[in-house]
């Protein structure tokens, strides 16, 4: 492994070490069977949303177009039944898959990088400063998402957008409070000290130091944070605060509530949906669960 | 411990009267916290509907006026014409005084409303919360002593498949089979709402009524918070296991149920404790989707409702209520986690 002829660059070195410890986060990973589970319906889920328009046609979306009858339950030209506008509910559902999967991301993006942001500072900084921070993700924490949600929802407008903004802007508490804590124990470490005294600045030692370390926390948070978000978007949509012109799992489930779907027995425009926000979310949270014991050795027993 | 339980720095004549004093500034520390939450609450509250884009007298009246004047009697009914701070110090001074605005919808005070709506959510949220602590804290507990077993395996994976699910779905499922009837399932319960029209209200019936329109609604919100206790208490009662001073206990002789049952379980019952009293503070927010899907006129109810209209001024005022829930629900799992740990009173 060490038979390089000629030296080395630091580059090169980090890129080797980085492989490193990749491929044994994944030999670590493989090892975790719920994990490797939920990243297979993950993959499954997340191919079906890129390759949407080559499964199913994209005209099947149209109200206008539609070939079915009210409510038709499932046969052979429909697998999965008709909804309450003659639409296929299988090209409806993995079209939704689209929605949810990216207003899920979305939302994650935002929450992950308020939340970082805000835990690394307020662990980093002393005194005041970190105190402010902190003082402000305990303001976040204790709004009630919900309620918030649909006050923000009501004020700026039903768009995906705006579903993403508000789960982002009201989820990220606890991520914050996770990265601030994990950031307050580097902080502590001597080989900080070492840097500092070798003439490292704050953003140095933050970004080169303190980053890399929370890094594999973050990204086990974010995992289990997409799922509160796709659950999140569903529950939104189906309270009528998504985009009213796009089809989600939430929103095809607010449609079956609206047309009664549960007291007309037709099961097929209610079960599907939520069986795939199930099995969405529960992938994620597994395979966020085996990220986080493989990062967090407190854990690892388990 | 008991003396703890008092908090009156005054008293110091007591066995402990430095470790009273120190819970003394805890408390003062986390009531300061809970002021400041609150304040912050009343600012976003204020500002949300008034310093968005355009005007707030069209937004909050979206549609409804045809012409300048209405606007302008509107603008003046609600105080926009002042300046922005004259408004807050006006805003302040009514929420305090329990003025939380009038309905749009309903044209009677949005405060009485609330206190209208806030007996079937505390009645629904409250019987799930304390079922769903009992049988979530028994199935933590029984999963982490049979960690790996089949026991374990099927319950961890089961209350991770509640968590995955959406309640108020899990509620749809429970109509379109128990309730409306699906094949051989006969639909026993009803389909919503609090009351059956033809019940006279104060009878034992009565009570038998509400007990049988709210079950299938309690079933629901109890499956959907039980799932975090158990997982809690599992994770929690896993990290105790493996302490030293369980080890100690067992070394002394002590058998392995009375280990579990007087040393692991009141130490992992802490981190369950802080939860349960957190989400007491979503009593409020908690029942929105079910309420919804069950028709049960609670505040949640209320706050869907109004997002049709939309009535602002209830979305504000249930948006304050539970804010302030859940605050004070914070301020309780914080103080009671200060005389059960006294670790934490720094």
């Amino acid at each position: 492994m060490s038979s390089a002829s000629a030296p080395l660059s630091a580059r090169q070195i980090a890129r080797r070490r980085r492989g490193r410890a990749l491929r044994r986060t994944w030999a670590e990973f493989r090892r975790h069977r719920s994990g490797v589970v939920g990243l297979v319906v993950l993959t499954a889920f997340v191919l079906m949303a890129v390759f949407a328009s080559l499964l199913v046609d994209p005209e099947g979306l149209e109200v206008t177009k539609a070939t079915g009858g009210v409510l038709e339950g499932p046969s052979g030209q429909f697998p999965l039944g008709t909804d309450d506008n003659g639409r296929s509910v299988l090209t409806l559902l993995i079209y939704g898959a689209r929605i949810s999967l990216f207003v899920g991301l979305l939302a994650t993006a935002i929450s992950m990088v308020i939340g970082t942001l805000m835990g690394l500072m307020s662990g980093f900084f002393e005194g005041w400063p970190s105190a402010i921070l902190f003082r402000v993700t305990e303001w976040f924490l204790v709004i009630p998402f919900l309620p918030l949600a649909l006050v923000l929802a009501s004020v700026l407008g039903r768009s995906l957008w705006n579903i993403a903004l508000v789960i982002g802007v009201t989820s990220w508490p606890g991520t914050a409070l996770l990265i601030r804590s994990q950031t307050l124990s580097i902080k502590e470490r001597p080989y900080l000290d070492r840097a500092r005294v070798l003439g490292a600045g704050r953003w140095h030692l933050m970004s080169r130091h303190i980053l890399p370390n929370v890094m594999p926390m973050v990204l086990a948070n974010t995992t289990l944070t997409v799922a509160i978000a796709i659950l999140t978007e569903t529950t939104l949509s189906f309270l009528g605060l998504g985009d009213p012109t796009r089809v989600s799992w939430g929103s095809m489930l607010e449609d079956a509530f609206t047309v009664g779907a549960m007291t007309t027995g037709a099961w097929w425009f209610i079960v599907p949906p939520g069986v795939c926000v199930v099995l969405v979310v529960l992938a994620f949270t597994l395979v966020g669960q085996s990220l986080e014991e493989i990062f967090n050795p407190r854990l690892r027993r388990r | 411990m008991s003396a703890t339980l008092t908090s009156s720095p005054g008293a110091a004549t007591g066995s402990a009267p430095a470790a009273r004093q120190s819970y003394a500034r805890y408390v003062g520390g986390r009531l300061l916290g809970a002021l400041g939450s609150l304040a912050f609450v009343l600012v976003v509250n204020f500002f949300l509907f008034r310093v968005l884009p355009g005007d707030p007298a069209r937004t909050l009246g979206r549609g409804r006026f045809r012409t300048e004047e209405q606007l302008e009697q509107f603008r003046a009914t609600y105080g926009l014409t002042e300046p922005l701070p004259q408004q807050f110090v006006t805003f302040l001074q009514n929420t305090l005084t329990g003025d939380l605005g009038i309905s749009l919808r309903y044209r009677v005070p949005v405060a009485d409303l609330i206190l209208d709506r806030l007996w079937p959510t505390l009645l629904l949220v409250g019987t799930s919360m304390l079922l769903a602590t009992v049988i979530g804290v028994y199935l933590g507990m029984i999963s982490a002593w049979n960690r790996g077993r089949p026991v374990d395996r099927v319950w961890t994976n089961s209350t991770l498949t509640l968590y995955s699910m959406p309640e108020w779905w899990l509620g749809l499922l429970l109509i379109a089979t128990v309730a409306v009837g699906a094949g051989p399932i006969p639909g026993i319960f009803p389909t919503g709402g609090l009351n059956s029209v033809d019940v006279d209200p104060g009878t034992f019936d009565y009570v038998l009524d509400t007990a049988w329109h709210l079950t299938l609604p309690v079933i629901t919100l109890t499956l959907a918070y039980l799932a975090d206790y158990a997982l809690i208490m599992r994770s929690s009662l896993l990290d105790e296991l493996g302490e030293d001073y369980l080890v100690t206990a067992r070394a002394k002789g002590l058998r392995d149920i009375a280990v579990r049952r007087h040393h692991a379980v009141p130490n992992a019952l802490l981190p369950t404790t802080t939860l349960v009293a957190l989400n007491l503070g979503f009593v409020v927010s908690g029942a929105i989707t079910i309420e919804t899907i069950f028709s049960i006129p609670g505040l949640g109810l209320l706050a869907t409702e109004a997002l049709s209209i939309p009535d602002y001024w209830v979305l504000q005022g249930t948006f304050l209520v539970a804010s302030a829930a859940v605050i004070l629900a914070n301020l309780l799992a914080n103080l009671l986690y200060g005389v059960l740990d006294p670790r934490v009173r720094t």
